[in-house]
């Protein structure tokens, strides 16, 4: 078995073409199970017999919540790879990751607690789920922060790649927590080992929303990652052509 | 229609969920791009100060 697949992932210009040639075929299948998802979820999908149409939220909570966790897990990974082989790749992949994980981190706190308040009675909870979906969204910003603040490049991706990699140990706390605590929060009904609790009119939609968000943080992050490359690599000659394509 | 847009009493909470998660998107996909053009314009520029006098 030949691993040189692997060895050109750490060339930045291999993966910047790459990330170049990649991302059409990321977004467009993205925007349209996204749209997929939109209609299913807010029209053909039949209301809910306890929350109503109230619980149409879950389309935008539970893809913003997903995307929150993958991308965490995401940013940890590369910056771990980065690490431990010292690939500058990984670290732009890393770096990358973060604004997109924050933003969305935010989409499932505001839509969460716009959940909430019609079915629990409260916009906010200091509730286990609640309170380490919170830790994520300091994590990230915490990240970058980090990085913002640290001029070299090359510093900046060590010590921030070491706050992402601690930082992981939330994500299976904020994925268990309504397991192991008492939590005003639902627990899984897709993202679990036997078959989801929803009915296939109602677990579709979900499902294409949730594709589509994974094939969009593929494409934002090969966009990204193109620019955290372009900085890495000052003015190295290969600029010169990548640039003209 | 009125009655879609009310969601069952619960369109106050439903539509801003959903405008703000669509607001989420189009900034991301904004922000990578422009993102994007910064580093090239960046880069167009360190190459032009290397090849220069």
């Amino acid at each position: 078995m030949s691993f040189t697949w692997f060895h050109r992932l750490g060339s930045p210009p291999y993966v910047y073409a790459l990330a170049q040639r990649l991302t059409p075929w990321l977004a467009w299948p993205a925007a349209l199970l996204i749209l997929a998802g939109l209609w299913g979820g807010l029209v053909l999908a039949p209301p809910d017999y306890q929350q109503g149409d109230g619980f149409r939220i879950i389309y935008v909570h539970a893809p913003s919540a997903w995307m929150s966790l993958m991308v965490y897990t995401t940013m940890a990974a590369a910056a771990a790879v980065g690490l431990i082989w010292r690939i500058k790749v990984a670290h732009a992949v890393a770096a990358a990751c973060a604004p997109i994980g924050a933003s969305f981190t935010v989409a499932a706190l505001v839509t969460g607690s716009l959940w909430g308040q019609p079915m629990w009675g409260t916009y906010w909870q200091w509730d286990p789920r609640l309170t380490s979906e919170l830790v994520l969204l300091f994590l990230y910003l915490g990240y970058m922060g980090l990085r913002a603040g640290i001029e070299d490049t090359q510093r900046a991706d060590r010590a921030s790649a070491v706050l992402a990699v601690v930082g992981v140990v939330n994500v299976p706390v904020i994925h268990y927590s309504v397991t192991w605590w008492n939590s005003l929060h639902q627990a899984p009904s897709v993202m679990r080992l036997a078959k989801p609790t929803m009915a296939a009119s109602m677990l579709v939609p979900l499902l294409l929303m949730l594709a589509g968000f994974t094939l969009l943080f593929g494409a934002l992050l090969l966009v990204r990652l193109r620019a955290e490359i372009l900085a890495r690599e000052r003015a190295n000659p290969w600029l010169k052509e990548a640039l003209a394509r | 229609m009125k009655e879609f847009l009310d969601m069952g009493g619960y369109g106050a909470f439903v539509w801003p969920s959903y405008a703000l998660t669509f607001a989420v998107i189009a900034l991301n996909v904004f922000w990578a791009r422009r993102a994007l053009r910064r580093a090239e314009a960046a880069a167009r520029q360190r190459l032009a100060a290397r090849g220069g006098p």
